[in-house]
C-alpha cells in the first residue's frame, strides 16, 4: 500500500517536472539554483532590514544573534529534507540544490557565532574560552561550529573527487551530528518553554528516522534478493 | 442667496471615510507589511494607546533615584518577561492589551502572620500612601538592564498597617490565577499561579516599593497591572507583578523559579555579578538600548543601601 503510494507520487511529480530520461528538467537548474538562492538570502535581507527600520524591538543584537542561529538549524533541516524528498518524489534532480542548502546552513551558522564573538563577547578572547570551557551551551554551539567547517571545505567537487565519493559521504554524515547538536544548543538554552525547540527536535528525529527506515527496507529487500 | 454648487470632487458624507477607520486601515497595512517583511523575525508588540492611560498628578522625588538616562518607555513596554501571557519578550505586549479586565474588580489579600489581615479593594489599598516617583535599575536574570522611572509607595509602609506577628518571618507573594486572561497560563511552563518571596527585612527595606505605574503613568498590563512589586537589587524575575495575595509567612516561601529550577533560581537572587547563572555568566550586562555591554554592580549598584541585609552570609550559597 504505502510503496504503491509511492510510486504513484513519484510517477507523478518526475512527469510533471522532468521531460526525458536524461533528466534535464524544462526549466534550467541554473535558473532555479538562481531563484532559490535569492530565497536563501531572505532571512539576512529581513535581519538587515529589521535593523536599519527598528523593527527588532528593544533589544536588536539578542534579536539577529537568536535568528541567524535559528536559520542556521532551519537551514540544516531543509538540507536533510533533500534526501527523503527524492525517495518520496523520485525527483532525484533535488539533490542539486543540496551543496547551496547545506553551504546557507554553514553561512547562517557562521553569522551566529560572529554575532556571539563580536557582539556579545566583543572578541575578548579569554572570556569566549572561559564560555566555552564552562557553559555547556557554549560548548556544544561551539562544537557545532567547528564541526561544520571540514563539510564547508569539503563541498567543493574538486575535494569532492578528492576524497573519492565513499568517504565524502561518510564523513558529511557529520551533518546529522550536526543537526541533532544544534538542537540540543537550542534546548539548554530556554529558560522554562521548551516548545520551540522540541518542535525542531521532532522534526529532526522524522527526517533521521526516514533514513533509518530506508535502510532497514534495502537491507531486508538485499536478503530477500540474495 | 447661499448657492452650493455640488462640485464633481465633492463626496456626500456618508462616503467620507471615518478617521478611526482610515486609522485603522493604515494600522492594518503597517501590521501586514511588518509581518511580511520581518515573518523571519520576533514580532514588536504594539501597546495600548498611552493617551488613554491615567496619569499621576504631583508625584514625589525620591533621593533613591538615580540620574542615569532612562529606558525609552517603548522598550520599556514591549520588552517584557511575563510568562502569564507568553514567553516571547513581545508577547506580553501583545496579549495583555486588554489586562487586566476592567468589568472584575482587583482585589489583594494581605493575610497570614498578622494582626489585622483583609481583603482589600485596589483602590482602597493604595489610597492611603503617597505616590512616589522611583527611577530604578532593573537587571534580568538574562543579562540585561533597563533604567525605568516607577510609580509606586514603599512596600514596608502597608505591611506595618497590616501589623505582622513575630512569626512573620518571610513575605510571600502570588500573582493573579485567570488563564481566561493571561493565556500563557494554559500551559504549564510554571507552576501557576507565579508566587515570590522576600525575607521580612527585605520587605520591609525602604528601596522595595509597590509600584502602580510607570512614566508617570498607570502600569500597562504587560508591566504586572495593577499592582507590582520592585525589588531593584535583585533580578527582574523577583518583582512579582499583578499581585492579589500578600501572606505573612513563618517558613521560606517556594518560589515559581525555585520549583522550576532551584539549581538556577535561588530564594534571595540578588544581582551578583561573582555568582554566575549555571549557563551563562552574570558579570555583564547589555543594558536596552545601548551597543556595548557593561559590567554588573553587585547588588545591582546598591550595596550601600542593602549590603548589611546580608552580612555573614554567604552568597554563593545562598544565591
Amino acid at each position: 500500500m504505502v510503496t504503491k503510494l509511492l510510486s504513484s507520487i513519484q510517477a507523478w511529480t518526475s512527469n510533471a517536472i522532468t521531460n526525458s530520461r536524461t533528466g534535464d528538467s524544462w526549466i534550467g537548474i541554473t535558473h532555479l539554483k538562481v531563484v532559490l538562492f535569492l530565497i536563501c538570502l531572505y532571512p539576512l535581507a529581513a535581519m538587515v532590514w529589521g535593523l536599519f527600520t527598528g523593527q527588532l524591538g528593544a533589544n536588536p543584537i539578542e534579536a539577529v544573534t537568536r535568528n541567524s542561529g535559528l536559520w542556521g538549524l532551519r537551514f540544516l533541516l531543509i538540507t536533510l529534507c533533500i534526501t527523503p524528498l527524492r525517495w518520496l518524489t523520485g525527483i532525484n534532480q533535488l539533490i542539486r540544490f543540496r551543496r547551496m542548502l547545506g553551504l546557507f546552513a554553514f553561512f547562517y551558522a557562521t553569522v551566529h557565532m560572529l554575532l556571539y564573538l563580536g557582539l556579545d563577547q566583543f572578541f575578548d578572547w579569554s572570556e569566549i574560552w572561559h564560555d566555552i570551557i564552562k557553559r555547556p551551551f557554549i560548548t556544544v554551539g561551539f562544537i557545532n561550529f567547528v564541526a561544520l567547517l571540514p563539510l564547508a571545505f569539503t563541498s567543493t567537487n574538486k575535494m569532492m573527487k578528492r576524497l573519492g565519493g565513499r568517504r565524502w559521504k561518510q564523513l558529511h554524515k557529520l551533518s546529522y551530528f550536526v543537526a541533532m547538536a544544534a538542537c540540543v544548543h537550542y534546548l539548554m538554552l530556554v529558560k522554562a518553554d521548551i516548545r520551540q525547540p522540541v518542535i525542531y527536535i521532532v522534526i529532526l528525529a522524522i527526517l533521521l528516522g526516514a533514513r533509518l527506515i530506508n535502510n532497514y527496507r534495502q537491507r531486508r529487500s538485499s536478503l530477500i534478493s540474495n | 442667496m447661499l448657492i452650493k454648487r455640488k462640485r464633481a470632487w465633492d463626496l456626500p458624507q456618508k462616503e467620507v471615510t471615518e478617521y478611526q477607520v482610515y486609522k485603522n486601515r493604515r494600522q492594518f497595512l503597517n501590521t501586514v507589511l511588518t509581518l511580511g517583511v520581518a515573518s523571519a523575525l520576533p514580532r514588536v508588540g504594539l501597546a495600548k494607546p498611552v493617551d488613554e492611560l491615567e496619569v499621576y498628578q504631583d508625584l514625589q522625588s525620591s533621593p533613591f533615584s538615580t540620574d542615569e538616562k532612562k529606558t525609552p518607555f517603548e522598550s520599556v513596554t514591549t520588552y517584557n518577561n511575563f510568562y502569564e501571557f507568553g514567553t516571547a519578550k513581545e508577547a506580553p505586549s501583545l496579549y495583555a492589551t486588554e489586562f487586566p479586565d476592567e468589568s472584575k474588580p482587583w482585589r489583594v489579600k494581605i493575610d497570614g502572620e498578622c494582626d489585622k489581615p483583609g481583603v482589600y479593594e485596589y483602590d482602597d489599598l493604595i489610597k492611603p500612601f503617597t505616590l512616589e516617583e522611583r527611577i530604578y535599575r532593573m537587571r534580568c536574570v538574562e543579562g540585561w538592564s533597563m533604567v525605568i522611572p516607577w510609580v509606586g509607595f514603599p512596600l514596608g509602609d502597608l505591611l506595618k498597617r497590616a501589623q505582622p506577628n513575630s512569626k512573620a518571618k518571610f513575605v510571600e507573594f502570588t500573582t493573579l490565577y485567570d488563564p481566561e486572561q493571561m493565556p500563557g497560563q494554559r500551559r504549564a511552563v510554571l507552576e501557576w499561579p507565579y508566587v515570590e518571596g522576600l525575607r521580612i527585612d527585605e520587605a520591609m527595606h525602604p528601596l522595595t516599593i509597590l509600584s502602580v505605574g510607570l512614566y508617570g503613568k498607570e502600569l500597562l498590563g504587560q508591566n504586572g497591572a495593577p499592582i507590582r512589586l520592585v525589588v531593584p537589587w535583585k533580578y527582574g524575575f523577583k518583582s512579582i507583578k499583578s499581585i492579589v495575595r500578600i501572606r505573612f509567612v513563618e517558613d521560606m516561601p517556594q518560589s515559581a523559579w525555585m520549583k522550576a529550577n532551584l539549581s538556577e533560581y535561588g530564594f534571595y537572587s540578588n544581582v551578583n555579578p561573582n555568582v554566575d547563572h549555571p549557563r551563562w555568566s552574570q558579570r555583564k550586562e547589555r543594558r536596552i538600548g545601548e551597543f556595548l555591554k557593561r559590567e554588573t554592580l553587585m547588588f545591582n549598584g546598591y550595596g550601600d543601601e542593602v549590603a548589611e541585609l546580608y552580612t555573614g552570609m554567604d552568597l554563593k550559597r545562598h544565591y
